[in-house]
């Protein structure tokens, strides 16, 4: 035997060896894990039976029948879903008459209103304000940074309990509450502002103004060739105001009664509040995410930008902006998950959010570990929602290979 | 091999100390600690109220509370309050974080019957009410046609109002819920809330300690009545029982007019019926329920009769000052409703 074929034999007979190590190895590995997970299974069945046997030791039944009983309760605000006529579910506004089940999803609508309208606004606050911290101007800079320390050092509770007692609710009473420009109420019964509702006829010139009105605000949202976006916003605000003066639509302003005003759309000075302090708070932790992906940024770009005589607002829009939000789009969807939970608080205020519904119903109904399950679920599903959104726009930003 | 032992041990020993605890009465676990877990409000005047002045808890309820920890403990100063709030009272008791809730609760049905708590005798007659701020022009209920009405979250006075709407027909009205009365009176004096409604006692307490009482007006109507109850946990009728004679002592006492003033005399009274119902000669009632002898004897020592504790929190001399004469809270004798079972 030459000592090529010894090393040879030697080598097969090692690689067989290693390929049932591995064998073993994984079969192992796999046991291990099965058996952690029957472990697991096994504890939270016993766990549930503890916990079942325990609540009816105290003569409670789990059991969540409670959601088909008559809710008997009123809630400020909100919409939700009724069978109405047929099988196609319609919006329509809560009363006591209703099921529990009717409640929850009023207070999951009042949940995702907020917390779609502060991610919305959060994103353009917070990134003005991380620009502005970057800004040349000695005053801009200064007036950013302070608000944003102060804002992110501060409990939120204690800001929301500051928005709506120290200012939303210093708003004029409805009885002296003027009207202001352009038909805006603003008083303590909440914020009015005037609707357009169309007024039912329809003629060819007002379907023409209305296509036409569409295709600039799509125009003005999509911005296809640059630099026509003020073009379609003049172009809409013209067929919008041509709409209204044929007569094709109407515009609905609210007019102030004894106790509110009726007619317009209206926010209430709950939602109000809480819309303003989320949005202030998550937009304090947007600017300094814009500020550090900005600072991250090489300076060469900044340089780049300068030598080819770009203004510093055109530098900031076109060449730092796009790179930054590639970047920082992960940090906002953790953001925006934070601000959604954080949606909580109207308890505080009062504002009829999925949480403080879950208080009425726990009260009325003394389900209130079957409440706080759907409650906790409901959260789950809505983070879960926005992560898988945010990183869905992630994708579409940054395709495999590029970045990620 | 060995974490799984220690973990099931661990679990099957939990189930083991659940189960064994469930068993045995607060009645036994209070004594055991010493304290009485009481559980109140503290922003409700003259029932349970942290007076800012004194640093003190006062009111009808915590006076209950010091009554049952002189009744149980023979001490009235072992007693904890643990502030609750008209959302967390339920979870507060059956979580065993207090022991017995006094915090003007009203009495429904369907809170013994899916709550799981069992509620003590009644302890004072109220209503629903409304109150709106005197310069609003608001004279009557009708008036609210509309309004915005705020109330305490979780509290019965919400469903009251939902089928008040319900039976007018008034569909723009609507009721904001609050945390707390604190809250909600701050909210009816910036205008937000067109009117405040809750018990008639709390509506008068909170007008009263304002610096211009003369600026609210509380309206004639009455939606619902409200009694008030203290409650325990369900299923445990050792500990509820001890609770419910000793505030029938309360209401005897009075009825027999045993006072704070003169209980050193009555407990040397020859009186048999004295002598037992104060278990002063020996053989009192509280043997059979697990207290001492003397029981009522000290829960008087605590805060007086009934009557005494409802002169101290809601009588003439108070702010809110709440007129126990023609109302159910007067004495039986009297044509009220506060009424004790037979002694003998």
């Amino acid at each position: 035997m030459t000592i090529h074929e010894t090393s040879a034999i030697h080598g097969m007979a090692e690689s067989d060896r290693l390929r049932s190590r591995r064998l073993r190895n994984r079969i192992r590995h796999e046991a291990i894990q099965l058996g952690i997970v029957a472990l697991v299974v096994v504890l939270l069945g016993i766990l549930a039976y503890a916990v079942k046997a325990g609540l009816a030791e105290k003569g409670i039944r789990f059991s969540f029948s409670f959601l088909a009983n008559t809710a008997g309760f009123d809630i400020s605000e909100g919409w939700t879903l009724t069978s109405g006529e047929g099988v196609v579910p319609s919006l329509a506004q809560f009363s006591s008459d209703m099921s529990v089940a009717s409640a929850f999803i009023t207070g999951i609508f009042n949940t995702v209103k907020v917390a779609l309208l502060a991610i919305v606004l959060s994103t353009i606050l917070g990134t003005m304000l991380g620009v502005g911290r970057l800004s040349t101007n000695w005053v801009v800079r200064n007036l950013c940074f302070w608000i944003v320390e102060f804002v992110r050092n501060t409990p939120l509770l204690i800001q929301l309990v500051f928005w709506y007692f120290a200012v939303v609710l210093r708003f004029p009473p409805m009885a002296s509450a003027a009207k202001l420009y352009g038909g805006l109420i603003v008083s303590q019964q909440g914020i009015y502002v005037p609707t357009l509702s169309w007024s039912g006829g329809v003629s060819i010139l007002s379907l023409i103004l209305v296509t036409a009105t569409w295709v600039s605000v799509l125009g003005a949202v999509f911005d296809p060739v640059r630099g026509m976006r003020r073009i379609c916003i003049a172009t809409a605000v013209v067929c919008l105001g041509l709409l209204i003066a044929t007569g094709g639509m109407t515009v609905d302003f609210p007019v102030a009664n004894k106790f509110k005003a009726s007619g317009g759309t209206s926010i209430s000075p709950e939602m109000a509040a809480l819309l303003l302090a989320v949005v202030v708070n998550s937009a304090s932790f947007i600017a300094e995410i814009v500020r550090g992906a900005i600072d991250a940024l090489p300076k060469a770009q900044w340089e780049a930008a300068g030598s080819l005589s770009l203004s510093r607002r055109d530098t900031v829009n076109d060449i730092v902006l796009p790179q930054v939000f590639r970047v920082v789009l992960p940090s906002f969807g953790n953001q925006y998950i934070s601000l959604t939970k954080n949606t909580a608080l109207g308890i505080a205020v009062g504002y009829p959010d999925l949480f403080n519904i879950y208080g009425t119903i726990a009260n009325q109904t003394g389900h209130s570990l079957e409440g706080i399950i759907i409650v906790m679920a409901s959260y789950l599903i809505l983070s879960w929602i926005i992560s898988s959104a945010v990183y869905w726009a992630n994708r579409r930003l940054n395709p495999i290979g590029v970045s990620r | 091999m060995k974490l799984l032992k220690i973990l099931t041990a661990g679990v099957f020993a939990g189930v083991a100390f659940t189960a064994a605890n469930a068993s045995a009465s607060v009645l036994d676990t209070v004594k055991q600690r010493g304290v009485l877990n009481c559980g109140t409000d503290n922003t409700a005047p003259g029932f349970g109220y942290l007076n800012t002045t004194t640093g003190q808890m006062e009111g009808l309820d915590v006076d209950f509370c010091k009554a049952v920890a002189a009744g149980v403990l023979g001490d009235a100063s072992k007693v904890k309050f643990i502030t609750v709030t008209d959302k967390s009272r339920f979870d507060a008791v059956l979580t065993g974080q207090v022991d017995v809730v006094f915090a003007h609760t009203t009495i429904k049905p369907a809170r013994e019957s899916s709550i799981a708590i069992d509620f003590l005798p009644i302890n004072f007659y109220d209503g629903t009410g409304l109150m709106v701020k005197a310069d609003a022009g608001i004279k009557e209920f009708a008036d609210l046609d509309g309004a915005t009405i705020c109330t305490t979250q979780g509290s019965a006075t919400e469903t009251v109002l939902a089928a008040a709407f319900k039976a007018r027909g008034w569909k723009d009205s609507k009721v904001l819920t609050y945390e707390n009365l604190e809250k909600l009176f701050s909210a009816l004096n910036s205008g937000r809330c067109n009117a405040m409604s809750t018990d008639r006692s709390a509506l008068a307490a909170w007008a009263g300690n304002a610096p211009k009482p003369a600026d609210y007006l509380i309206l004639p109507e009455t939606l619902d009545k409200s009694p008030f109850g203290g409650f325990v946990v369900a299923n445990d009728s050792k500990w509820r029982n001890a609770l419910r004679w000793i505030e029938y002592g309360l209401f005897q006492a009075e009825e027999s007019g045993i006072t704070q003033a003169n209980l050193a005399e009555k407990l040397k009274s020859e009186d048999p019926f004295v002598q037992k119902f104060l278990g002063s000669n020996g053989g009192g009632y509280g043997k059979d329920f697990g207290l001492s002898d003397d029981f009522i004897a000290q829960a008087i020592k605590a805060i007086g009769n009934y009557g005494e504790a409802y002169d101290r929190n809601l009588g003439p001399k108070t702010k809110m000052y709440l007129d126990r004469k023609g109302t159910p809270n007067a004495l039986w004798t009297q044509g009220g409703a506060i009424y004790s079972p037979l002694w003998n």
